[in-house]
């Protein structure tokens, strides 16, 4: 209930929301969870896997139980922590993991076979018949466990990702946070102070402390104004920083639209990368359970967060509160809440020598034994002085002392170090370069020592930027004493719970020690303590401290589980923000793009280039239609390809021919001015990289052709072989793939369509020129990867558009048309020429029948490789051409075997590359890798494919089907 | 005789403005990229000197009246805005007019929005970067109150629409 006077949320500003169906009120600046603790509602949701009723632990994002999902328009989030949602108008919530209600939960069954279900149940008990786990035991476990649900449907929501930079990044803005940021602020410093909450001050939010007699808030609140003015400073809320990560980079997760109702563009996350010179860990701390018999009831919370409701939400999670701890901190909540009107029952310390000097009853040196109340909590028993007594209650705040927050230390295998007096683990100094930890982070408990470590962190910081700080002066404040008993378990005949998240207890950590799973890291697998969101943020030292008892060792030797990024959860969408469907890769346009769109050609992406597959007429019913039309088109009239995907490379400076005989197998330097050669490229290993044409424009300067799955890779060998082997040598290269719209343009009627456009030149095979087409001076080839006579046209892309679409018109008239890339496919199959499906990247020049073309009167990148025994001979998979002896369908991907002989892996003869439907040949045509395959010309092969179904006899024969003296090519 | 009509890649877009901030393609003019030969330094300062220019060094742009040259690459600079002269002896000289995008992207808060796409530290960066803008290169140039950035041709729009909706987030953003 609300606490009249108490709190910071806007009591003029009410806020409606629903959860579970029921429409409640709440205040702005609400979180879910505080907003339902007002409403009296304690039960919020059921474990994971007895189904136990859970209500609120925390008041920060490490909370385990109170997961709920927030239902949207076309959303549905689980695993919101109604600790860190903000409420806002008309906000639905649902609780989770239940069914038919959170009241009537049929599955809490599972509670009483509990005794059944102990830690690696699964792996004993559904061990037979081994089938049945994948399609019964798993789906029923699956179900009947587990945490929160999704829509199913496609996340269409606004996600950011962004980058910033700092001179410092101040983690956490609690006092220690505020004072370093204020102290490299002041100094000029770029600042970023990132603080998860969507109001900076941290503990001071929930404390009532006093700075210089003033209230705390009131200094946070002077210190935030002077940030917020200074242009060097960027304020971060509701910005969880989640890993650290090499070079002083930092994952961070901004909540940008959570905590409003989706508006249009406004992003829900943003996933930060943030880079920083240096950086101040105030991250503070995270108080812990105890555990004891039956200590999960709803209505049971770490101390310090009743003291957050009270202070910072003003609501009294309970009418009658106890406190049951193991230091002098807790007593802080009892003293509130009396303060506050709200009655204390007891307090419970275990520290017999502790102080009983309060306004409320105070048991030294007493525990809790066991509690009652089902769907939330009604009593208490206590063991004081070998007494049990039962205390009737409804809210029980436990502290058994804090953990400092130092998992972003340990993200770079840093380990902390356990320090007995504090009972805790600290950070170790140094385990991420220039990370710097202060505060309650570092183990420092008093507001005053939070401040002053937080200043003289931010000096050293800069110190290491070069920067000199002045002091900033610091209010007096709060230099209590952290006095603890360390307390990890109360030993009962009940389940004590650790992990509230994943329902680990006590007994299943002894479990796994007795099963010699005594190592932390093997008890975590074994039980899944630390698995479920939190993290293990809730468990790992009680679960560890356990384990320490049950193994006989102390807590530094039984160490703590690796923590990894993230801190706490982040969604794969921010992370992938941008990324969904088209937004995954770039979209590479042709300047035709729109012309063939017109024409209906489906566009069909080729690595980031989106082709046209096929120019369909009207009447053409399937694909092949319009592709055997356009093959036959080209063979007989004319056919217009855009070929500018293909990678273009300029190659300029006096050694430019030297360095093309280096890359290429064949000679270069002997090409003539106005002449082009076909090329072999090898990688190092003497591997095929890839093929194509290289034009020389003038003595000093080709220009080549690359594949377009290649045009990058390519480029990257040519900077890398002219780094690292010829640097000396003048040769400059850069793409000017993008620069020029390259047009095929190939048929028998090939040169009177080009003769109508422009004053064409008599060019000879395997020549190139210079043209003008109009006032455009464009570039004209003679080479062909159809067999046909054929032509490329080059303009500046900026003329690519208009040219094609002359050229489509004037090849109309000429009975002529556009081709697409299925046609190209086929005409080229038909001539045995090869692409990327052939040159994979497992065949040498001579598996595909080039091992002439690696010169003998030279050297080149890949040729001493390429002689190696076992690249050269019978042995190898060598290109043949395939054609199926009934006509058939064949297909790509089919394997090889000799007729006769058993179809198995080992009798494998080679496999299948590329296939078309030749309408020149009036049948399926193949390329493929057969063993010794070029002295097999004229064999017959069974060819075989499981997917696909077909399995039929093929002929062996020379790759190049069609025209094979290149008579039609020559023209 | 025949003329072809010249088309930008981004032809019949026109520019928007969202958050206070600009996006518009522009048309850069003749761009040609010089890569100076070895030992060939002294020749080329020569060659630039009465273009009142300097060949720039990483991350550098030199600039002069509409004349720019834009470091770009390991011993490349993009001359932006006017032909190059015979200085073929000099430097591999590659007219590089078609095959770049350019927009400008100007206003207050310009470095906001490419925060959102450039990983690349703003505040230290000189007046000329080359990196990438989501998975795309890009050549990035400090211009008047804003920048101005060349993307692939082909890419054009994938830039434009990746930009703009960065550019509607943060509007959302002020808008909260």
């Amino acid at each position: 209930m609300r606490v009249e006077g108490k709190g910071l949320v806007d009591r003029s500003a009410p806020v409606r929301f629903l959860f579970d169906g029921l429409a409640y009120q709440g205040f702005k600046g609400d979180t879910l969870a505080s907003a339902l603790l007002a409403n009296g509602v304690k039960l919020v949701g059921r474990s994971f896997k007895y189904h136990r009723p859970r209500g609120v632990l925390t008041a920060g994002s490490e909370e385990p139980n109170a997961l709920v999902e927030i239902i949207e328009e076309r959303q549905q989030t689980p695993n919101v922590r109604a600790t860190v949602q903000e409420i806002y108008e008309g906000m639905e919530a649902k609780s989770q993991n239940r069914w038919p209600s959170l009241k009537f939960d049929v599955m809490a069954v599972n509670d009483l076979a509990a005794p059944f279900l102990s830690a690696g149940f699964y792996y004993k008990t559904f061990m037979w018949p081994r089938a049945f786990w994948e399609r019964i035991y798993e789906p029923i476990i699956r179900r009947a466990a587990g945490l929160g649900s999704l829509s199913r449907r496609h996340d269409e929501a606004d996600y950011e990702k962004a980058f910033a930079f700092c001179d410092l990044l101040v983690i956490g803005a609690g006092p220690a946070g505020l004072a370093a940021a204020l102290q490299a602020g002041r100094a000029g410093a770029d600042v970023i102070l990132a603080d998860e909450n969507p109001v900076m001050g941290g503990r001071l939010l929930s404390d009532m402390a006093l700075m210089d007699g003033k209230p705390a808030l009131e200094w946070a609140r002077d210190v935030l104004d002077e940030l917020g003015g200074m242009p060097n400073v960027r304020l971060m809320t509701r910005t969880t920083v989640t890993g650290a990560y090499d070079g002083g980079t930092y994952g961070a997760l901004e909540r940008v639209g959570l905590h409003v109702a989706a508006m249009p563009d406004l992003p829900r996350e943003c996933f930060w990368r943030i880079v920083a010179g240096q950086t101040v860990l105030a991250a503070g701390a995270q108080e812990r359970m105890i555990a004891f018999s039956d200590n999960d009831r709803p209505g049971i919370m770490v101390a310090s967060a009743i003291r957050t409701y009270l202070n910072h939400y003003g609501v009294a999670p309970g009418k009658r509160v106890t406190i049951f701890a193991n230091n002098d901190d807790a007593r802080q909540t009892a003293r509130d809440l009396m303060a506050a009107g709200v009655e204390v029952a007891a307090i419970i310390d275990a520290r017999a020598d502790a102080s009983v000097l309060e306004d409320c009853p105070v048991y030294a040196g007493a525990v809790v034994v066991g509690t009652k109340g089902r769907l939330g909590l009604q009593a208490i028993t206590m063991l004081h002085r070998g007494a049990e007594i039962e205390i009737e209650t409804d809210c029980l705040g436990v502290s058994g002392g804090w953990n400092p927050l130092v998992h972003l230390t340990c993200h770079m295998n840093g380990r902390p170090v356990w320090d007995a007096a504090l009972a805790a683990f600290l950070p170790q100094a140094g385990a991420v370069p220039g990370l710097h930890v202060a505060g309650a982070a570092a183990g420092l408990f008093s507001t005053a020592r939070c401040l002053a470590s937080g200043a003289a962190v931010a000096v050293e910081a800069l110190g290491v930027l070069g920067r000199k700080a002045a002091p900033i002066g610091l209010p007096a404040a709060e230099e209590a004493d952290y006095d603890l008993l360390p307390l990890w378990e109360v030993k009962g005949k009940r389940r004590a719970w650790l992990d509230f998240a994943n329902d680990v207890t006590t007994k299943d950590v002894r479990l796994a020690a007795q099963e010699n799973f005594a190592s932390v890291e093997h008890m975590k697998r074994y039980t899944t303590q630390g698995m479920a969101p939190d993290q293990g943020k809730n468990s790992n030292m009680g679960a560890l401290a356990v384990l320490a008892d049950a193994t006989g060792r102390g807590i530094a030797q039984t160490g703590v589980t690796t923590f990894r990024p993230p801190f706490s959860p982040v969604s794969i969408a921010a992370m992938g923000a941008g990324g969904r469907a088209e937004g995954f890769a770039p979209q590479r346009y042709l300047t035709s793009h729109s012309a063939s769109v017109e024409r209906a050609a489906p566009m069909i992406e080729a690595g980031l280039w989106y082709r046209p597959s096929y120019f369909p007429r009207p009447g053409e019913v399937t694909w092949r239609e319009a592709c055997d039309r356009e093959v036959r088109m080209v063979r007989h009239t004319v056919g217009v390809c855009d070929v500018s995907t293909l990678g273009k490379i300029d190659i300029q400076g006096r050694d430019a021919a030297r360095f093309l005989d280096l890359v290429y197998t064949n000679m270069f330097s002997t090409l003539p001015v106005g002449r082009v050669r076909y090329g072999l490229m090898l990688r190092a290993d003497g591997h095929v990289l890839d093929d194509g044409t290289t034009a020389r424009l003038g003595e000093h300067h080709f220009v080549m052709t690359t594949t377009t799955a290649a045009a990058g890779a390519v480029m990257r060998h040519l900077d890398f072989v002219q780094q690292a082997y010829c640097a000396d040598w003048d040769v400059r290269t850069i793409s000017v793939t993008e620069n020029w719209a390259q047009f095929a343009v190939a048929g028998p009627k090939a040169k009177v369509l080009l003769e109508s456009l422009f004053d064409a030149p008599d060019l000879p095979f395997m020549g190139c020129t210079a043209v003008q087409i109009g006032r455009t001076g464009a570039r004209l080839f003679r080479i062909s990867f159809s067999g046909e006579q054929g032509y490329e046209v080059a303009v500046p892309a900026r003329y690519g558009e208009a040219l094609f679409r002359d050229l489509l018109a004037r090849a109309e008239t000429l009975g002529g048309g556009a081709y697409g890339l299925e046609a190209l496919n086929v005409l080229r199959i038909e001539k045995g020429f090869i692409t990327h499906a052939e040159i994979h990247g497992r065949v040498t020049a001579f598996d595909i029948g080039m091992g002439k073309m690696i010169s003998a009167k030279k050297d080149c990148i890949g040729k001493g490789a390429a002689a190696r025994p076992g690249l050269v001979g019978p042995a190898r998979d060598q290109l043949v051409g395939l054609r199926p002896v009934n006509d058939a369908q064949i297909s790509a991907g089919a394997h090889l075997f000799n007729p006769g002989e058993e179809v198995m892996r080992a009798n494998d003869q080679g496999y299948v590359t590329s296939v078309g439907y030749s309408p020149t040949m009036s049948g399926y045509l193949g390329l493929a890798f057969l063993r010794n395959g070029r002295a097999r010309h004229g064999e017959m092969v069974r060819l075989v494919d499981h997917l696909r179904g077909i399995d039929l006899l093929c002929e062996v024969c020379d790759p190049v089907f069609h025209d094979k003296e290149g008579v039609k090519l020559r023209g | 005789m025949v003329e072809l009509i010249a088309k930008s890649a981004l032809a019949g877009q026109g520019p928007i403005t969202l958050a206070g901030l600009t996006l518009a393609e522009v048309d850069l003019g003749q761009v040609t990229s010089i890569a100076p030969y070895a030992g060939q330094e002294k020749a080329l300062a020569a060659a630039l000197k009465p273009l009142g220019l300097a060949f720039p060094k990483p991350n550098e742009l030199r600039a002069k009246g509409a004349v720019r040259l834009a470091w770009t690459g390991r011993g490349q600079a993009f001359l932006i805005g006017a032909a190059p002269g015979d200085w073929a002896e000099i430097a591999a000289l590659t007219d590089q007019s078609d095959g770049w995008a350019a927009l400008s992207l100007t206003g207050a808060g310009a470095e906001d929005v490419l925060a959102r796409l450039v990983p690349v530290d703003l505040r230290g960066m000189g007046a000329a970067a080359r990196s990438s803008l989501g998975h795309m290169g890009v050549i990035l140039m400090r211009h008047k109150d804003g920048f101005e950035l060349m993307v692939f041709r082909s890419m054009a729009r994938t830039a434009w629409h990746e930009i703009e909706a960065a550019m509607k987030m943060q509007a959302a953003r002020q808008a909260l």
